[in-house]
């Protein structure tokens, strides 16, 4: 079982997770899984649907019980101190909603009072949390008339009430178009100004590299990679060059030359007829200039030249040698076993 | 393996709540369930109509007929049925805390409140609050409709009494069926099995007609059936009659219903996943 390098040396963890084990029946949801995330920064959990990403994340915001290992959120245990934990944290999540009945005003006023505010300070909090996520002009329309993006920034809003320590965002952008997702991550990046702690699940690379600081992948209850983000992207292979050509005659003379320059780390060279474009895993820039020069020395006209992230199938692919699994796929126990690298 | 720090600078009344907490919390939520009745006027309609339609329906239709069996009319069913309505409408409305709860469950609110260091008793104790406002409300509805149609109050102290003794009955009721929306899985699942629960209770009862007539094994049933004795206790509070036995029996079921399915309750909804 791979380990995440312990940055705990200077004891400075938000959260600290050991060994910790969750099984539904014949499912392991987690199966020891080790986890440190450091004061002050965004961790990324990333995987696929499935993976124990949600199960790790109520497990740390109490709502569910491990059945072996140990975890503190902000020095509390999971286990032991529940209550204490209850005060330092936020959730927002795929589950953990507001009420859709409620105005969005009312809802933070509620839980501005669960959180025992007095009234006075729980309307100021309710009013400003409304003003800083853009939502005073639907404050007093109940949360289910609002649109996606709305909503989810009401969730943010919501989670930011009692000033936690360490918030927990279980797959914040899911479901919302490209603009709104935008917009969430604004939201989030704002909120780590200010020094909150963030334990963060995607299914996307993209998010992921846009938030956070560091990565744990995880796949069927496992952690199977972690560090940096740098650090990560260098192992799966980094980027991918789209490459077009203005004529798409020279698409495979294209696809040829990048070929013969043998850069392909991990996976190959392929065409994608439908874009017209040729794909060249890089991993430095370096492998970038070597693209350049190779088309400039054939006199191929190229009409743009891209650089895309990895998709999470394709981190997983690098990774595990599999692609990244459907919750549904039922996994025999023998094939599960390869997963463990 | 180095366990990071556990640096527990809480001290030991930070993890206990204060009763004015409680009160807090359980007024917080209480104040969200009644905006809810605010948002959404139609989750009224069963405590508006329900008193309405069962007492005209049985007063007009079935009271002719059993009104002759008693010996007083239709006059002397409405003064038998009208104190039965009001158990009846205790278990019914009940059944609303576990639809109710279900809903939350599902929709994920209840993940929210469960995430806050709020007692765990008060989402429950909230519920079953408004839940209670809610049959005061049927209650009035019901009396309204009463007099119309020809019941005599006789003194009301003994109504207040009767509908106390109801709320105090619906209320340990109400943790079954909170105890049923924690378990089962959707609203419906909750009102299909309340219904079962509620459908025996109901008519296997002293609440629409006099048990006497019935075959000896179903009196056994009735004789001891809650409904009945509360039935019983509220005709003997509201019209005149004897009323001791009968409440004591309905406050013996609350306490023993109580004493069994709240906590219960409160273990299933802590421990649910």
């Amino acid at each position: 079982m791979t380990r995440i390098d312990k940055n705990s040396s200077g004891g400075d963890n938000a959260v600290t997770v050991r060994g910790m084990v969750k099984h539904y029946g014949e499912t392991k949801a987690l199966d020891g899984v080790d986890l440190d995330v450091r004061e002050g920064t965004v961790m990324g959990v990333l995987g696929p649907n499935g993976a124990g990403k949600t199960t790790l994340v109520r497990i740390l915001s109490t709502l569910l019980s491990p059945d072996a290992g140990q975890a503190t959120v902000a020095g509390y245990d999971v286990l032991r101190q529940p209550r204490q934990l209850r005060r330092v944290i936020g959730l927002t999540g795929q589950y953990a909603s507001v009420d859709e009945k409620l105005p969005g005003w009312e809802n933070l006023y509620m839980i501005g009072r669960l959180l025992d505010l007095p009234r006075k300070d729980a309307r100021a909090r309710a009013d400003e949390l409304l003003e800083r996520f853009s939502l005073t002009d639907a404050a007093k329309r109940p949360a289910s008339t609002y649109s996606g993006g709305m909503r989810r920034r009401l969730d943010l809003a919501a989670s930011m009430i009692g000033r936690p320590q360490v918030l927990f965002l279980d797959e914040p952008t899911t479901g919302l178009d490209p603009r709104t997702r935008n917009e969430v991550w604004d939201e989030v990046k704002a909120m780590v100004g200010e020094g909150v702690t963030v334990l963060l699940t995607t299914q996307y690379m993209e998010e992921a590299e846009q938030l956070a600081s560091e990565l744990t992948v995880v796949d069927r209850g496992k952690v199977i990679a972690g560090g940096g983000i740098e650090e990560l992207k260098a192992k799966v292979g980094g980027r991918t060059l789209r490459v077009r050509p203005a004529d798409p005659a020279q698409l495979r003379p294209l696809a040829a030359a990048l070929d013969e320059l043998g850069i392909t780390g991990l996976a190959t060279t392929t065409v994608d007829t439908d874009s017209g474009a040729v794909l060249v895993p890089i991993l430095s820039d370096e492998q970038l200039t070597a693209v350049v020069s190779a088309v400039t020395a054939r006199g191929i006209t190229l009409s743009s030249i891209t650089t895309e992230l990895p998709s999470l199938d394709e981190v997983f692919l690098s990774l595990t040698g599999h692609r990244a699994s459907a919750p549904q796929d039922t996994v025999p126990a023998d094939t599960r076993e390869e997963v463990a690298v | 393996m180095s366990a990071a720090t556990v640096t527990v600078t809480a001290t030991a009344s930070d993890a206990r709540i204060p009763l004015r907490g409680h009160l807090r919390h359980t007024g917080a939520l209480i104040r969200r369930n009644l905006l809810w009745i605010r948002q959404d006027p139609e989750s009224m309609f069963d405590a508006l109509l329900m008193p309405v339609v069962f007492t005209l329906l049985f007063v007009y239709v079935f009271g002719g007929s059993i009104g002759q069996a008693l010996g007083g009319g239709q006059d002397g069913y409405v003064q038998y049925v009208i104190p039965g309505m009001i158990a009846m409408m205790s278990m019914t409305l009940s059944q609303g805390v576990g639809t109710g709860f279900s809903q939350d469950f599902n929709s994920g609110v209840m993940d929210r409140f469960r995430s806050l260091p709020i007692g765990r008793g008060s989402v429950l104790f909230a519920k079953i609050t408004v839940e209670l406002l809610r049959m005061l409300f049927a209650t009035t509805v019901l009396m309204v409709v009463a007099v119309l149609v020809g019941f005599h109050i006789h003194h009301w102290g003994g109504l207040l009494a009767a509908v106390g003794l109801s709320a105090v009955f619906a209320s340990s009721i109400m943790w079954v069926f909170l105890t049923l929306g924690v378990v089962l899985k959707n609203a419906q699942s909750v009102q299909a099995m309340g219904f079962l629960v509620l459908f025996p209770l109901q008519f296997g009862s002293s609440i629409f007609a006099p048990t006497k007539s019935m075959p000896g094994w179903l009196q056994a049933f009735t004789d001891y059936n809650p409904l009945s004795t509360l039935a019983d206790a509220a005709r003997g509070l509201m019209v005149g009659g004897p009323v001791a036995h009968d409440l004591w029996v309905t406050l013996g079921w609350s306490v023993a219903i109580t004493a069994v399915a709240a906590p219960y309750a409160i273990h299933k909804f802590r421990t649910k996943s």
